[in-house]
């Protein structure tokens, strides 16, 4: 492998999205969950839901924060890097990314403020009324940047001009172009999941410690509910996805399935060794003709193999193959561990049941894993176009050199390495006080700013015993 | 779209609105820099908290302006953004991991046991510094001028490297600082107050100094702006200089408000001096440099994005720039007056 300027601004920008990625899908689902746990505590006045509130707003304070930072270099970087898309992008998705800024920090600086520093400030309706609305902003960022993201999947909606600059020429096109309704759902669904099974490991783990805690019973069953119903939900979501996939894409579709040559009845390969320069799987594991059945819904489908695609055309078909593999497994886990946990509610076994609650904690992370997974067969499955079909990942990259993009791809790497330790420890040492630690410990009474992402943040050490 | 319906100048109307968030970032963002970067002369850990606590409330929203600025020259002047960026790699990246860095020390700092704390201590005044010396690479990078090809970027790895930049940084550092003590002068009291008056009058007579050859350096080193400033082969154009001469005076009269109220004890004076330096020599560049986005061959006109594309832009900007702006007066209101000791945000 050439680590070229191309090469190594991929992996700058695929390491530095990939972090940043982490730290929305987890908010976009927290906040939403704090304004459920918020209106539940107000429709009720059960203060379970209250201490429940008050402890993920730290966390998601924290969370959000880093979100922040990391955020920013994403708004330089596609210039220092990609200076051609930029220049050549702008003028259709130009718009689209400035709103996603623009709305993200007029929420970043006003609800959220409320949110975090206001519970004794305003009233408790107004409060909701802001944790509402930080919900709904965050879902607002999400539109914004999958719309750019789908357009850049399947352009609609614009023309080349004499000069090679592209123009709009329908708005509604550009931002609701074909794919985009399908990858919202399939994005906030996910960002849903990672939430509740980060809710649902953090409340397992306290109830291998205490079994009794009830605040930690009541939220391991409200992740069970968001694992039985949204993961079915989102296996549909992502099965639509791909059928959209073989239509607007064939050539990615090829790839996640490590078809390589065009025939009917293609096989389901469980797991391959896919391999670009013999143009053939060195092994697979195979099911006849269910590989039609999955991505055209009939077992005789004529499916479009990779040879198909001038080599020059074709994704790197092995990282696409894998990490559908491993989204798709994590994806059946995640509906699995539902039902399980559902039986065990049913049963009235669940807070005894030791190896359910060991099982949720260990797929704490995974909806993280299956969203990165998701977002390299989206992104590296479109290879080698960064604008599909209009503009290659190889002539979008910016003027720099090889020796710049390396030293700056390994300091992101330390520097990254060093603040995810930090802010994943102290998340860490908040969970396991636990929700109860929390609330007992005396809520700073100064005022905290509003829009000061890390306002929320826990106080010194040993203020929360 | 409405934009050709309304007749609006849609580029003129960008220009100054991104013109505008960058100089709100040089200003805001400058004081809470400079306070970092006075971070290491503090007396005592304590009064280290008290400085920390004064900027706290505020820096995240100045900071904001930053990413509008960047996002807005993205959306509105992507040629401009593409023209750039690439050719500032270094000084722009080193700036972005700097300004996480002390970012992030912000909580970590209160956050951590005994040694971490020395840690993020360090990590917020070194990052507060570098962030400072890159912007000011980046600055004086920019005024030299970009190599430029059909728009593209076609000079060398280190062209914002020289003598002059390197001048232009060391007196962006000497002005944040100067920010940063005024700002401790207005918001603290007692000992800490004492402090950074002396710190103001040190920052004041480096500023003094630093601007003076910044300015001189700037019209023997680019013949350009030298003639728009009047002067050409040694003669002086004295109705041209005129013309342009309420900026310098604003500067002096930035420099001499500052030094009046320090020497008086006036608490908030020696701030608004120091922002009347800013915005002298933000306005005296821009003089020089306009009507170019990108110096010397590229004009705004040129790096504009499509007029449909920028009218769309407005009409979102024309509902959350009012929106970001009002907020950030709000936060100002709400943290106003002394921040002593006690006032402990963490």
């Amino acid at each position: 492998m050439h680590f070229d300027a191309t090469l190594l601004s991929r992996l700058q920008f695929a390491f530095t999205i990939a972090f940043h990625i982490i730290f929305p899908s987890f908010t976009i689902g927290l906040a939403s969950y704090l304004a459920v746990l918020e209106g539940l505590w107000l429709a009720t006045k059960n203060e379970a839901f209250k201490i429940l509130y008050l402890f993920w707003i730290k966390i998601f304070a924290i969370s959000f924060g880093m979100g922040v930072v990391t955020g920013v270099v994403m708004s330089y970087e596609i210039g220092t890097n990609w200076s051609v898309y930029s220049a050549a992008a702008a003028p259709v998705i130009g718009p689209l990314l400035a709103f996603e800024v623009l709305a993200a920090f007029f929420l970043e600086s006003s609800f959220l403020g409320v949110m975090l520093f206001g519970w004794k400030k305003v009233g408790p309706r107004l409060h909701f009324a802001a944790s509402v609305l930080v919900a709904l902003g965050t879902l607002t960022s999400a539109f914004w940047i999958v719309s750019a993201n789908s357009w850049m999947q399947d352009p609609t909606g614009y023309v080349r001009l004499a000069d090679g600059t592209l123009r709009a020429t329908d708005w509604g096109q550009v931002i609701f172009s074909p794919t985009f309704p399908i990858r919202l759902t399939h994005m906030v669904l996910a960002a849903f999941l990672t939430t509740s099974l980060v809710v649902g490991a953090a409340s397992a783990w306290r109830l291998l410690k205490d079994p009794e805690e009830e605040e930690s019973y009541l939220t391991l069953k409200m992740a069970i509910g968001m694992f039985a119903i949204v993961a079915p939900l989102q296996i549909l979501a992502g099965d639509a996805s791909g059928k959209q996939v073989l239509h607007v894409q064939p050539a990615k579709l090829a790839a996640i399935e490590a078809f390589w040559d065009t025939k009917a009845g293609q096989a389901f390969h469980i797991v391959a060794w896919p391999d670009r320069t013999i143009a053939a799987n060195r092994w697979e594991v195979s099911i006849p003709k269910l590989g039609s059945l999955i991505t055209a819904g009939d077992p005789n489908a004529e499916i479009k193999g990779l040879k198909d695609f001038a080599p020059q055309d074709r994704p790197p078909v092995f990282l696409v193959f894998w990490a559908f593999r491993v989204m798709v497994g994590l994806g059946l886990a995640m509906a699995a561990l539902g039902v399980w946990g559902g039986w065990l509610i049913w049963r009235g076994q669940l807070p005894q049941a030791r190896w359910f609650l060991r099982s949720a904690v260990a797929m704490g992370p995974a909806g993280f894993v299956a969203v990165i997974s998701g977002w390299i067969v989206a992104e590296v499955g479109r290879q080698p176009y960064v604008i599909y079909g209009v503009l290659r990942t190889a002539d979008a990259v910016s003027p720099v050199t090889r020796a710049e993009v390396s030293v700056s791809l390994v300091a992101f790497m330390a520097i990254y390495a060093l603040i995810f330790s930090v802010g994943v420890l102290y998340i860490l040492r908040l969970i396991a006080e636990g929700p109860i630690a929390g609330a007992a410990a005396p809520t700073p009474m100064t005022p905290r700013p509003p829009g000061y992402a890390l306002a929320a943040a826990p106080d010194e050490p040993g203020a929360a015993p | 779209m409405s934009s050709s319906l309304l007749n609006l100048d849609l580029p003129l109307i960008w220009a100054v609105i991104i013109a505008i968030a960058v100089l709100m970032y040089v200003m805001l963002d400058g004081f809470d820099l400079g306070v970092g970067i006075l971070f290491p002369f503090a007396g005592s850990p304590a009064e280290r908290d008290v400085m920390m606590n004064t900027v706290a409330p505020v820096w995240d929203g100045n900071e904001t302006w930053l990413v509008l600025g960047g996002g807005g020259l993205f959306a509105a002047f992507p040629i401009a953004y593409a023209a750039i960026l690439p050719a500032l790699y270094i000084p722009i990246l080193t700036m972005l991991l700097a300004l996480i860095l002390r970012g992030v020390a912000f909580e970590f700092r209160a956050r951590a046991r005994a040694r971490g704390k020395r840690f993020w201590t360090g990590a917020f005044a070194g990052g507060s510094l570098v962030a400072t010396l890159s912007q000011g690479l980046v600055l004086g990078g920019f005024i030299q001028g970009v190599t430029l090809r059909d728009a593209r970027f076609v000079g060398g790895v280190f062209d914002w490297l020289t003598p002059y930049s390197v001048l232009v940084a060391v007196g962006l550092a000497a002005g944040y600082a100067l920010l940063g003590a005024c700002w401790l002068v207005w918001r603290t009291e007692d000992e800490l107050h004492g402090r950074a008056r002396r710190w103001a009058w040190k920052a004041l007579g480096a500023v003094a100094l630093l601007l003076a050859a910044v300015s001189v350096a700037t019209l023997f080193v680019h013949p350009r702006i030298a003639l728009r400033w009047g002067e050409a082969n040694g003669h002086l154009d004295v109705m041209r200089f005129a013309r342009l001469s309420p900026i310098p005076i604003l500067g002096a009269a930035g420099l001499a408000i500052a030094a009046l109220g320090l020497r008086r004890g006036s608490h908030g004076w020696p701030f608004a001096g120091a922002l009347m330096v800013f915005l002298s020599g933000y306005l005296g560049l821009a003089v020089g440099f306009f009507p170019n986005i990108v110096p010397y061959s590229l004009t705004f006109r040129q790096a504009a994005n499509a007029d449909n594309a920028l009218g769309l832009l407005l009409i979102g900007g024309a509902i959350l720039l009012p929106a970001i702006i009002g907020y950030s007066l709000w936060v100002y209101w709400i943290f106003r007056g002394k921040v002593g000791a006690d006032a402990g945000y963490h």
